[in-house]
């Protein structure tokens, strides 16, 4: 099928316009807002940042009667390991991005939104500025859009370093220039969000997708994907495949068509153990379980973990399954923002286990070890950075416990893993 | 006042206008005076401090929190290999290793000719081209141990147009 989001020659305003291109814009703001959030509602379009919340939903949270302004917040601070699509999306079709802000901002209310790009995306972020110069030079950003007396001002703001920063309200303190540290909810950001006001945060993928649902209906977009998965979702592949990037491919798509029609099959020589399908966070599957799986909410939620961010990173049998937990381990204590005692202290931990485990000094009892100190921490923190570290330790060793057990009888790594020490 | 200069302050009430309340505007002034000297300052934090009208406890903590700003004077290049997972696997290790016999510096030092600073980093989101090091503010990509000696050897010799 065609591709909604990932399309050619329309990284400018002169292809995007001439592509169709801000047509949705002006359609959106002949419509009433809540026509609008009806039309996404139609759609299905969940959020395509991890958790796969039902975007028009979301926004209908924002309260019609609240006094004061709204904000429009678009998470560009692509950091979990394993995802590189929003920044593709970025270079390859910025416009689509603001086009969807614009309507988003309509349907909310909101006269102003920022876009939160990760700090390391500096060519992104020019890239944004300059969009943003352009389609407002056009009338479509930006005071009394179009003539209907729409206001809608767009800003970049660049992060600096803080994987935390990608969960919504770590997102809100660090764009009103405070650390990076998650606050409690309720208040949700749709009630108390940024600067104490009514705020809808989506992600990139969620926005840029808005145009194409509003010009062509969201009966047209449900009608693509896999039951509640509605849609097409880009797909990052990493790890030893021939051909690794972004793909833009319909939800419900199964794990063995993107890997052989997609990416050209595995690296010649390589064998496939493991896919972790939707970004470091969530639950590895085993090759078995990986092959013929669709790759959409509800298909990886019954095959025991998540689509996340659709980040497939593939994992072949040259690797050693201990030493790639130590490498999230270490990421994730890292990136804990100190905030909550089970995560500051549990990720610290299970990398200190898995240090030891990995150099061949660790025992049997440290494998029970990082089971029980992982789900000591599930579901008792602010955030979910602390699951994010449980859920792939959790199930490497449920599905890779030989590996761990190696580790203890002093075994190290595969004979053909690429890292010796 | 070095560091919160009459220049400084014009562009800063730019970006303040940005946001509805100036404080907002911490991190991206501190960005732009790390754009200026290579690092943030104790000076520097304090000028902005009463710059912003904040209390030098909040700049700190957020200066500290943030692993892009640089607390020292960092070199010419400031080189920063990825080392999560998906870079691991293509190879991150060896580049890091490599990087330090060939610099004589670990992660965290400077060469004594204040040209490289050697850092590992997490996740720069760029999976697909792994493994991946940032220098500055550019990427480069795939890497493997021939292109990055031949990268080492352009940016000793400044032919690499890299923005400062």
């Amino acid at each position: 099928m065609e591709n909604i989001l990932l399309r050619d020659k329309v990284a400018e305003l002169e292809g995007y316009f001439a592509a169709g291109g801000y047509r949705a814009l002006k359609k959106a703001l002949a419509m009433t807002p809540a026509a609008v959030i009806d039309e996404v509602k139609k759609s299905g379009l969940r959020g395509r940042g991890g958790a796969g919340f039902p975007a028009g939903l979301k926004w209908s949270f924002i309260p019609g009667d609240a006094p004061g302004p709204r904000y429009l917040v678009c998470n560009a601070d692509e950091g979990e390991p394993g995802t590189f699509k929003d920044r593709e999306l970025i270079l390859k079709n910025p416009h689509a991005l603001l086009e969807g802000m614009a309507i988003a901002g309509h349907a909310i209310g909101a006269a102003s939104g920022y876009i939160y790009i990760r700090g390391e995306f500096a060519a992104e972020a020019v890239k944004l500025e300059k969009a943003i110069a352009a389609a407002r030079a056009k009338g479509f950003l930006g005071r009394n859009i179009l003539g209907t007396g729409t206001d809608f001002e767009l800003h970049v703001h660049r992060g600096a370093g803080a994987y935390i920063c990608g969960e919504e309200t770590a997102l809100l303190e660090s764009l009103e220039g405070f650390k990076g540290q998650p606050r409690l909810k309720p208040p949700f950001p749709a009630v108390k969000g940024l600067f104490a006001s009514p705020t809808v945060i989506n992600n990139v993928e969620t926005l840029a997708a808005v145009p194409a649902i509003i010009e062509r209906g969201g009966d047209w977009y449900a009608a693509i994907g896999n039951g509640k998965s509605t849609g097409t979702k880009l797909f990052c592949v990493s790890g030893p495949v021939n051909k690794p990037g972004v793909y833009e491919l319909p939800l419900g798509v199964t794990f063995k068509e993107l890997l052989e029609k997609s990416c050209g099959g595995l690296q010649e020589g390589k064998r496939l153990k493991a896919v972790i399908p939707g970004g470091s966070s969530t639950p590895v599957l085993t090759a078995e379980e990986a092959w013929l799986v669709k790759l959409d909410y509800e298909s990886l939620a019954a095959a025991g973990s998540m689509l996340g961010s659709g980040a497939v990173i593939v994992i072949d049998h040259g690797q050693c399954m201990v030493k790639l937990l130590q490498v999230l381990a270490r990421f994730y204590h890292h990136e804990s923002c100190g905030q909550c005692t089970p995560c500051r202290e549990g990720c610290g931990w299970l990398e200190k286990l898995l240090n030891r485990l990995e150099s061949g000094r660790g025992t049997k009892k440290d494998i029970d070890t990082i089971v029980s100190v992982a789900e000591a921490m599930m579901g008792r923190t602010i955030c979910p950075l602390a699951d994010a570290m449980a859920m792939p330790a959790i199930s490497f060793v449920k599905k890779f416990r030989s590996e761990f057990e190696a580790h203890a009888a002093g075994r190290c790594c595969p004979p053909d893993a690429p890292v010796k020490h | 006042m070095a560091f919160v200069t009459e220049e400084f302050r014009v562009k800063a009430e730019k970006i303040c206008a940005k946001y509805p309340k100036r404080d907002a505007a911490l991190i991206p002034l501190l960005q732009e005076l790390q754009k200026e000297s290579g690092y943030v300052a104790e000076e520097a934090m304090d000028e902005l401090a009463r710059f912003l009208d904040l209390p030098y406890s909040r700049v700190k903590a957020v200066v500290t929190f943030y692993t892009m700003f640089n607390r020292e004077p960092a070199g010419k290049y400031h080189l920063q290999v990825c080392r999560n997972i998906s870079c691991h696997m293509a190879g991150a290790p060896g580049l890091l290793a490599r990087l330090r016999s060939k610099l004589g510096i670990t992660e965290g030092e400077t060469t004594r000719d204040g040209l490289f600073t050697l850092s590992a980093v997490e996740c720069l989101g760029a999976c697909g081209a792994a493994p991946v090091m940032q220098v500055n503010d550019e990427y480069f990509e795939k890497l493997d141990e021939s292109k990055l000696d031949a990268l080492l050897e352009d940016l000793k010799h400044g032919k690499y147009p890299l923005k400062g």
